[in-house]
């Protein structure tokens, strides 16, 4: 528990400030929307028309006109890649930064062993991805309500929920290797997050690569799929689950047994 | 019962040498110095002890328990200050003692409190705004806080000012005095002559000799400065001769009988005859162990 609360204490600041951003970046995508959706018929044909560009985004299958087909492809940008960035940051530094900092010879001379530190870090870091998320769809839902749409519900919770899969699985990816390595960690953080990222784009353009949509999160992001399909693509969270899993096991496995310099 | 026992301990860093074969043995209650110089591999040894790195060889035990998958418990009982002093940068100094009381679990309020009063330690600033010596007062509060049965303090005077580290020497004295164990590495002999009842000497990597400070100490060799001649005088078992302006320094061997009969008839000012301190004796081990290196390549 002291950990926890150390930790927490710790990431303060950054967590405020990433949230607060996030859901500032949301809200103003949300209010515009009123202002927009009557031109956005015209916008949305234009759009349906430009090819790849379009499919790259998913904004082929999705409708500009409508709020949901709007908030499916902006929120994709700013809470897929807000959170994305996030959970990489905050995962990637959370084992590396004691030993950046040389505080590893604090914590760790105390009497707790490594497999409660990197629980109670672990914990900590879950616990900043849900409070951020919490907050953004809260803030969201006001929004929404505030302009007076009123979307299906379902499919909203399921595009909130699917953001929430995948930054807790970039996050658990990042903490692994930040068990492994003891300097350099932001840079293969927000490196890890943008290739994912790019990965689905990829996908998104070309059914040769298809296949990446099971390696990145993005792909059971995908809000053309989560808006048609009512539902997440269980063949790609699953495999998202498994890399979270291997991420968590290796941060245990590789942080019990490590040197710390 | 040994507070701390290491068997044959190796640490090797890839193919690179941290510590190897070091086989050392330190009572509990013990006030115990760790010599050697920078590189020499005190740090690494400390860091074995604690389990910051695992051993690639031999093994080590504190207070009995062997060091491998006993972390926990043995750290419990531990007090560590290590040479670099850093804590989370953005914390009160209070907050970081606090942070270590309770990592522990324990309330040591009020021996935190008292020494930071001695320490003269301004505990409401942050870690940031601290000078080494500063950080390093915060270490020796969260190395003694809890009453550890052993404390292990590397090169802990490094940074504080002369009045500090008397005042640090005469905490850690009082803390020996009530039971706790001492183990501090140094590079500065006479410190450890000075507050050290036994010592263990380190040079690249290996273990060159462990016994009592009066032991070591103790040799048939004097040192000699003779003021009022510019030559040394005819001697044999004459040793590291140094010659300024009017003054010959130089280590004695011999018997003092002859030593006498020789002085006697020079024209002297001045003459001293001493032990030659911890250091000498050091560096006269160092170099004889180069010298026969040296010859054992050559």
């Amino acid at each position: 528990m002291t950990l926890l609360k150390h930790e927490l204490k710790q990431g303060r600041t950054a967590l405020i400030l990433w949230t607060t951003v996030i859901a500032l970046m949301l809200t103003i995508c949300i209010l515009i929307y009123p202002e927009m959706a009557g031109q956005m018929s015209d916008v949305s044909g234009m759009f349906a028309e430009m090819g790849s560009f379009s499919a790259a985004f998913g904004m082929d299958r999705l409708d500009f006109g409508e709020f949901m087909g709007f908030f499916g492809v902006e929120c994709g940008n700013v809470l897929g890649l807000g959170g994305a960035f996030f959970a990489a940051l905050s995962g990637i530094s959370l084992l590396a930064k004691e030993e950046k900092e040389q505080t590893a010879e604090f914590l760790l001379t105390h009497p707790i062993s490594r497999g409660k530190i990197v629980a109670g870090k672990l914990s900590a870091l879950l616990l900043q991805v849900i409070i951020l998320n919490i907050f953004v769809t809260a803030v969201s839902a006001l929004s929404i309500w505030g302009i007076g749409e009123s979307p299906d519900r379902r499919t909203l919770a399921l595009l909130f929920l699917a953001y929430f899969i995948l930054q807790i699985e970039i996050a658990a990816i990042c903490f692994g290797i930040s068990a492994c390595i003891s300097r350099g960690g932001p840079g293969i953080g927000l490196g890890m997050a943008a290739l994912f990222y790019f990965l689905n784009i990829i996908a998104n353009l070309t059914e040769h690569a298809e296949f990446l949509k099971y390696i990145t999160p993005f792909g059971y992001t995908e809000s053309a799929d989560i808006i048609t399909g009512g539902c997440l693509k269980m063949e790609y969270v699953s495999v998202g689950l498994l890399l979270t899993i291997a991420g968590i096991l290796t941060a245990f496995f590789q942080y019990c047994r490590k040197d710390i310099h | 019962m040994k507070a701390i026992e290491t068997i044959a301990l190796t640490k090797y860093y890839g193919k690179s040498r941290g510590v190897a074969d070091i086989s050392l043995s330190v009572e509990e209650g013990d006030f115990f110095g760790f010599i050697g110089p920078n590189g020499a591999g005190k740090s690494t040894t400390i860091r074995t002890l604690l389990g910051l790195i695992s051993p690639t060889g031999g093994n080590a035990r504190i207070f009995g328990t062997d060091i491998t998958g006993n972390r926990e418990q043995i750290l419990g009982q531990i007090g560590y200050m290590p040479s670099e002093a850093n804590f989370y940068r953005t914390m009160r100094v209070k907050d970081v003692i606090k942070l270590s009381a309770r990592f522990r679990k324990k309330d040591c309020s009020a021996e935190a409190g008292s020494l930071c009063d001695r320490l003269a330690l301004d505990t409401e600033k942050r870690i940031d705004q601290l000078s080494l010596g500063n950080r390093k007062k915060v270490s020796i509060v969260c190395a003694l806080q809890h009453n550890p049965r052993l404390c292990i303090l590397d090169e802990p005077t490094s940074g504080l000012d002369p009045l500090m580290q008397r005042e640090f020497y005469s905490i850690l004295q009082e803390h020996n005095a009530r039971g706790t164990t001492i183990f501090l590495s140094s590079h500065v002999l006479s410190e450890v002559q000075r507050y050290c009842r036994h010592a263990a000497v380190i040079r690249e990597g290996r273990l060159l000799l462990s016994d009592s400070i009066e032991k070591l100490s103790h040799t048939e060799t004097k040192r000699v400065t003779l003021r009022g001649i510019h030559t040394p005088p005819a001697l044999d078992h004459m040793k590291d001769i140094r010659i300024t302006d009017d003054t010959v320094r130089f280590l004695y061997g011999g018997k003092p009988e002859i030593l006498l009969k020789t002085l006697a008839p020079l024209p002297l000012t001045d003459i001293t005859i001493t032990e030659p301190d911890l250091e000498e004796i050091f560096m006269h081990y160092y170099q004889e162990e180069e010298t026969s290196h040296d010859t054992v390549e050559a």
